[in-house]
């Protein structure tokens, strides 16, 4: 599996980072390096074997689904590059 | 008094209590310490206000009786933890200006006990990097010095490793996703410890790969590493991965006895290539261990040439989905829009302003590795190679052994600068000794070993059973008095 700057262009659309046309096909290059190094991994008989989820051997302890938390908008909003009238402020989403 | 940053945490707290000096002087000497030591860019948000007030109130408390054993110790801490009120930005600019409205858990744990915060430390971007190169404060230097250029001093923890060596705190945080705490602690002569994973919560500490991110003390010694280590465990409740065990007294576990102990030596950590001076600082540890008592033992761990792939495909797709969060709306850095740009054009022109590039390439393999068609290929695969590296472990410790001895990293500090043509892969291998621990979830250990011909230190490293750190230090003390490394770097700074 290899990546063309097509899918170059494509993988850094899905992470929403922009990177200009130019720089693509350095791009594709980098990631084409680092997934030669993982092209090892074929090496591994992984047959029968389980995907690792937990590396402690534990269940997701469960609560209660009730509010133990809230009335802090304030501080949810201290950071916010811009926030208006107790909200976060973005550009305009829908037209 | 002079000199009262260069203590160990065990003498400042001895000290502290027989009168000798007080928090308030220790505090001060560090804070001017800091200030001498730009050059080296290790501490970038200092707080001394905060350092003199918790130090104060820690004199009043050794005074009062019955202080912890952290009480009046001042520290430097990774920029990754979140301190309430302080900058905390993961050394990236995507997070410039965000002051949390909380403090971690585990500073917060530390400041219960009476610690004493000097400051915030540099650190790889987003604790992506085996150098401290990546770093939006700029690279920080390794106090080791032998020619004119300038060292790496590790990564990420290279702020905490640089500080720590140079005397301008007691000890410092770390955290080790890779190897990020005993690489750094190697290449510095320092000690450097990483939890059982689960031992200490991870909650305020900005994430970048939840499954492998485990915090730990960076300290000049292994009976500090035990004292802070306790200090910063625990079960809480505000992350699901916290393991709800007793913490025990680490310090306590210093014996110095590990007579019939068995201590297994992995066949696959034997490297093509490996320095000649890394083979005989690896022999000289396996002979200390055995004029110890230990019982050495021949072991394999078969799928160790296969961790590092596997670690470059967890890591960065748990990264991807970590780093989803720096949208430009909720905290840190938002880019200036053009007329007509839409929410999409925020989030992408903001993450390539605010990301740099060794986070940018991550989190791109992380999303191209979980995208559609390729999930299976990469990712379940590494997950499962993942589930065959920690069962090498079982194995080995099913047959009786103790702890394992191994190197801490395939070479000594290199220069700033000198990996920068290098193709990231290479920048990878740096991490090749202490990757496994981290997929296995193992607490692993660096000890000062020696120094190479150069002049520059070098570690081994100890990896133990889960949950058995308290045996891990008690081996890595016998290997540290063995050693017997005390050289300092010499102050050119």
């Amino acid at each position: 599996m290899s990546i063309d700057t097509k899918t170059a262009g494509r993988v850094a659309k899905l992470a929403r980072i922009a990177v200009p046309e130019e720089d693509l096909p350095k791009l594709a290059d980098e990631l084409n390096g680092i997934l030669d190094f993982m092209e090892q991994l074929n090496e591994v008989d992984v047959d029968g074997v389980e995907p690792m989820t937990s590396v402690t051997p534990q269940r997701l302890k469960r609560r209660e689904d009730v509010v133990t938390d809230g009335n802090q908008q304030g501080a949810v909003l201290a950071n916010a590059p811009d926030a208006r009238e107790g909200f976060f402020a973005v550009p305009k989403v829908v037209e | 008094m002079a000199e009262l940053s260069k203590l160990t945490i065990a003498e400042a707290r001895d000290g502290m209590r027989s009168g000798d000096f007080t928090a308030v002087e220790i505090t001060k000497d560090c804070l001017a310490e800091i200030e001498g030591a730009s050059a080296l860019n290790a501490f970038v948000h200092n707080t001394p206000e905060i350092a003199l007030s918790q130090a104060e109130a820690a004199d009043a408390r050794i005074k009062a009786g019955d202080a912890p054993d952290m009480c009046g110790v001042p520290l430097g801490i990774k920029d990754l933890f979140c301190t309430k009120g302080v900058a905390s930005q993961a050394a990236s600019d995507i997070l410039k200006g965000f002051k949390p409205e909380y403090e971690s858990t585990i500073t917060g744990q530390l400041w219960d006990a009476g610690a004493v915060m000097l400051g915030k430390l540099n650190m790889d971007q987003f604790a992506m990097g085996s150098s401290n190169e990546t770093s939006c404060y700029g690279d920080v230097v390794n106090p080791w010095k032998i020619d004119d250029r300038n060292l790496t001093p590790g990564g990420s923890s290279g702020g905490s490793s640089s500080a720590v060596a140079a005397d301008l705190c007691l000890a410092a945080t770390g955290t080790d996703t890779g190897g990020s705490i005993r690489q750094p602690a190697a290449f510095t002569g320092i000690t450097g410890l990483k939890p059982t994973y689960g031992r200490c919560s991870r909650w305020g500490i900005v994430a970048f790969a939840s499954s492998l991110d485990q915090a730990g003390p960076m300290t000049k010694s292994v009976r500090d590493a035990a004292i802070m280590l306790e200090a910063m465990s625990g079960h809480d409740p505000k992350d699901s991965t916290s393991a709800e065990l007793a913490v025990p007294n680490f310090e306590a576990a210093l014996t110095g006895d590990i007579r019939g102990k068995k201590i297994g030596i992995p066949k696959e950590y034997r490297l093509d290539g490996m320095p000649q001076e890394i083979e005989d600082l690896w022999t000289k540890g396996i002979e200390m261990m055995k004029d110890a008592g230990a019982e050495i033992v021949d072991i394999s761990l078969p799928h160790t040439k296969y961790a590092l792939p596997a670690y470059y495909v967890v890591a960065p797709a748990e990264a991807s989905s970590n780093l989803a969060r720096y949208d430009g709306m909720r905290f840190g850095h938002r880019a200036g829009l053009s007329q007509g740009d839409g929410i999409t054009e925020m989030y992408e022109k903001t993450r390539a302003e605010g990301f740099g590039p060794e986070v940018q390439r991550r989190v791109m393999i992380g999303t191209y590795v979980l995208s559609a068609g390729f999930y299976d290929a990469y990712y379940n695969r590494a997950r499962k190679v993942r589930t065959l590296i920690k069962k090498d472990f079982e194995d080995v410790f099913a047959q009786g052994v103790d702890a394992i001895l191994t190197p801490a990293t395939p070479s000594a500090a290199f220069g700033l600068g000198e990996m920068a043509d290098a193709d990231p892969v290479q920048m990878y291998l740096n991490d090749v000794f202490t990757v496994t621990v981290n997929l296995a979830g193992l607490p692993g250990i660096a000890v000062p070993a020696g120094l190479d011909k150069q002049g520059l230190p070098l570690g081994l490293q100890l990896i133990g059973r889960p949950w058995e750190e308290a045996d891990l230090l008690n081996h890595a003390f016998v290997l540290e008095r063995a050693a017997g490394f005390v050289e300092k770097p010499n102050k050119w700074w």
